[in-house]
């Protein structure tokens, strides 16, 4: 597989009153052709951030401070921004959690995704108006003919999200970013959106990355997982690696925090204690070092790189795999 | 002291409904019947999950209970006494063995008082300064807060941390009885585990009884005893929480859980979906007949004309489909 997206030593501040907050503290990480790739974490852990430094639409504060990010072999924190925008909206599609403020509600879904098109490519509006009908079909919009004169307040949540993955995909994008897409809705709707998205991926071949905090979400669509805390990848590993034998106690803390339905027992939860940490005073050591139960000398000094472990699987830890292994036996 | 075997809460043809603005020059007066005629007992120290879409009523039927609402017909019985009629004046015994937790921890504080206001405002005013104060600090230590957040505002706290406030105002004049509304649906994942623990470890210390509505199933399904599932205003199933989980009888519960995503790539792949099509009908204008057979792959001419009532098929277990109703469709 070709890598698409290949991002290295990303760091993105925000400069606010309080001071430098370091949202995004180095991050590696590629994406190939065709592939899904999901990134976990908490609230604040720099997820978001990174994918608004690639698409450059991070708000007035906020600055990518290092790093690269090569897109097709193309460095977009070199390009203007009007070359920038020929690839934003048209190579690399974003779609956020909240349907209803991302589509403009004066005018009609249809208006929208047509201009969406017109602007990108020289394409006429009768064609960009029929594009428009067949992506809603993909995404399996019922009776699009009708559906495309309406405007978005006659959509329900569900449908409105359906609505953005068409628009995302319509200029037919190579990299699709969606974030947490689907924590607005209700599960059952939430289940049609996935599997849009799995068909989408199937049709169009287009690449995914998938932001979201729920790791059923991500066991459901991903080939690969990236686990994120305090503005720094702390594992990254095959989706089924990944829960079969998680490396950092960070992963391991998330998967027993959440109950697994399919168990019978009930086994009490185990919470990772504490708080996560303030990244206007970013620890120097490992960011969770604080809540981790196997901490040591180190972790508060020197901040873990990642370290191999298995094929394609890379841990942030100082623990020695062997002896985290007996850890969690014991 | 004898032990008392009335249930705690009993709950007969519950309904609610709220009128909708007027259209003008319209005679019709329509009505969003949010909560539509429900059943629930709940035993003492039990916690009932009751889980659904947005939109389904779960909310209006937690604030309902608790007479947060008016009720617009049906029964209240808690500890064997109708609250559904009372005044206000006579709801006030009842409103201190009953709390609520909310969902937002940021809209459900108060930012203007200190926590310690906010934790004793309720408690009674026979005590004295002092003897407040004393609770306050014991009720925080009790919800894993130290003293020391007592003089402190909201602003100053994390969403996980506030949200233990919540429960500590809650826990302060002494409750049986706590509707918990989605009270970890705006926490982070590592956030939810440490809450959730502490409530059954309050339920524990306390001998409280909890009414749990959340949407997040797996979540509902580790803290609860039992499940009710509602639909457009109506509870469908009712049932032990793993029977409703290994063996959900309602096509709409069978969709909802199918569509719960598993947290490991081998089962999720295993597990099939039963995808629903459509979303939820508006509750202005409910379908006749079962409210889910618009949605549903089961849907036989009887759905459209009657009503399923909620009806035991196996023990604790209470359904309302005509699939399992042995009258009309004998197995």
């Amino acid at each position: 597989m070709q890598k698409l997206l290949q991002v290295k030593e990303l760091r993105t501040s925000f400069f606010t009153y309080a001071g430098e907050v370091k949202a995004v503290r180095g991050v590696d990480f590629d994406v190939h052709r065709g592939e899904a790739v999901g990134f976990v974490g908490e609230s604040g852990c720099g997820k978001s951030v990174t994918m608004l430094s690639v698409m450059d639409i991070l708000d007035d504060v906020g600055k990518i401070v290092g790093g690269s990010i090569l897109f097709e072999g193309v460095e977009l924190t070199a390009l203007s921004e009007k070359k920038m925008q020929a690839i934003r909206g048209n190579q690399i599609s974003m779609i956020f959690q909240d349907p209803m403020t991302s589509l403009n509600p004066v005018y009609t879904v249809g208006n929208q995704m047509v201009e969406h098109q017109v602007r990108h490519s020289k394409i006429a509006r009768s064609e960009a108006r029929r594009r428009a009908i067949d992506m809603l079909e993909l995404v399996g919009l019922p009776q699009p003919e009708e559906r495309i004169r309406q405007y978005p307040h006659e959509f329900s949540g569900g449908m409105r999200q359906r609505a953005m993955i068409a628009m995302a995909l319509v200029t037919g994008p190579k990299l699709l970013i969606a974030d947490e897409p689907t924590t607005a809705l209700d599960v059952t709707i939430q289940a049609q959106i996935l599997e849009v998205m799995k068909d989408v991926r199937k049709e169009l071949n287009t690449s995914i990355i998938l932001i979201t905090h729920d790791l059923g979400v991500v066991a459901s669509l991903c080939d690969r997982v990236n686990v994120m805390y305090g503005g720094k990848i702390v594992e990254s590993a095959q989706a089924m690696e990944l829960y079969r034998h998680p490396g950092h106690p960070y992963t391991v803390g998330l998967l027993q925090s959440v109950p697994n339905p399919a168990k019978k027992s009930k086994e009490r939860l185990v919470p990772i204690e504490g708080q996560p940490p303030d990244l206007l005073k970013p620890p120097e050591g490992c960011p969770f070092a604080p809540r981790c139960p196997h901490t040591m000398r180190i972790c508060q000094q020197k901040m873990p790189p990642a370290f191999p472990s298995g094929e394609g699987h890379s841990v942030a830890c100082w623990l020695p795999l062997k002896q985290k292994e007996e850890a969690h036996d014991a | 002291m004898l032990e008392n075997t009335l249930p705690l809460l009993e709950i007969t043809k519950l309904k609610k409904y709220f009128p909708m603005k007027h259209k003008l020059f319209s005679k019709k007066r329509s009505f969003l019947q949010a909560v539509d005629g429900i059943d629930l007992r709940i035993e003492r120290g039990e916690t009932v999950g009751l889980v659904g879409e947005s939109g389904c009523g779960k909310t209006t039927a937690g604030r309902t209970v608790i007479r947060l609402y008016d009720p617009t017909q049906g029964k209240i019985l808690f500890d064997g006494k109708d609250i559904a009629g009372l005044s206000q004046k006579q709801m006030l015994p009842f409103r201190r063995k009953m709390q609520m937790i909310f969902q937002d921890p940021y809209a459900s504080l108060d930012p203007r008082f200190l926590v310690k206001d906010i934790v004793s405002e309720g408690m009674v005013p026979s005590l004295s300064r002092g003897e407040k104060l004393e609770k306050v600090k014991f009720l925080l230590s009790k919800v894993g807060l130290n003293s020391e957040h007592a003089n402190r505002f909201p602003h100053e706290f994390s969403g996980g941390q506030r949200q233990r406030i919540g429960i500590a105002r809650a826990l302060a004049v002494e409750p049986e009885f706590i509707v918990c509304d989605e009270p970890i649906s705006a926490l982070d994942v590592s956030i939810q585990a440490q809450v959730v623990n502490m409530l059954q470890d309050l339920q524990h210390d306390f001998g409280l009884t909890y009414l749990f509505i959340a949407h997040d199933i797996s979540m509902v399904k580790y803290i609860s005893n039992r499940i009710a599932v509602m639909y457009l205003g109506k509870i469908v199933e009712i049932a032990p929480s793993d029977e409703v989980y290994t063996h959900p009888l309602h096509p709409y519960s069978q969709a909802l859980l199918s569509a719960v995503p598993i947290p490991d790539p081998g089962e999720a792949q295993k597990a099939m979906r039963i995808v629903l099509e459509g979303d939820v009908p508006s509750p202005i204008d409910v379908p006749e007949g079962c409210r889910f057979r618009t949605r549903c792959s089961h849907a036989m001419d009887v759905c459209a004309r009657q009503t399923p009532e909620l009806k035991e098929v196996e023990s604790g277990h209470y359904v309302a489909c005509f699939l399992t109703d042995e009258d009309t469709h004998p197995r």
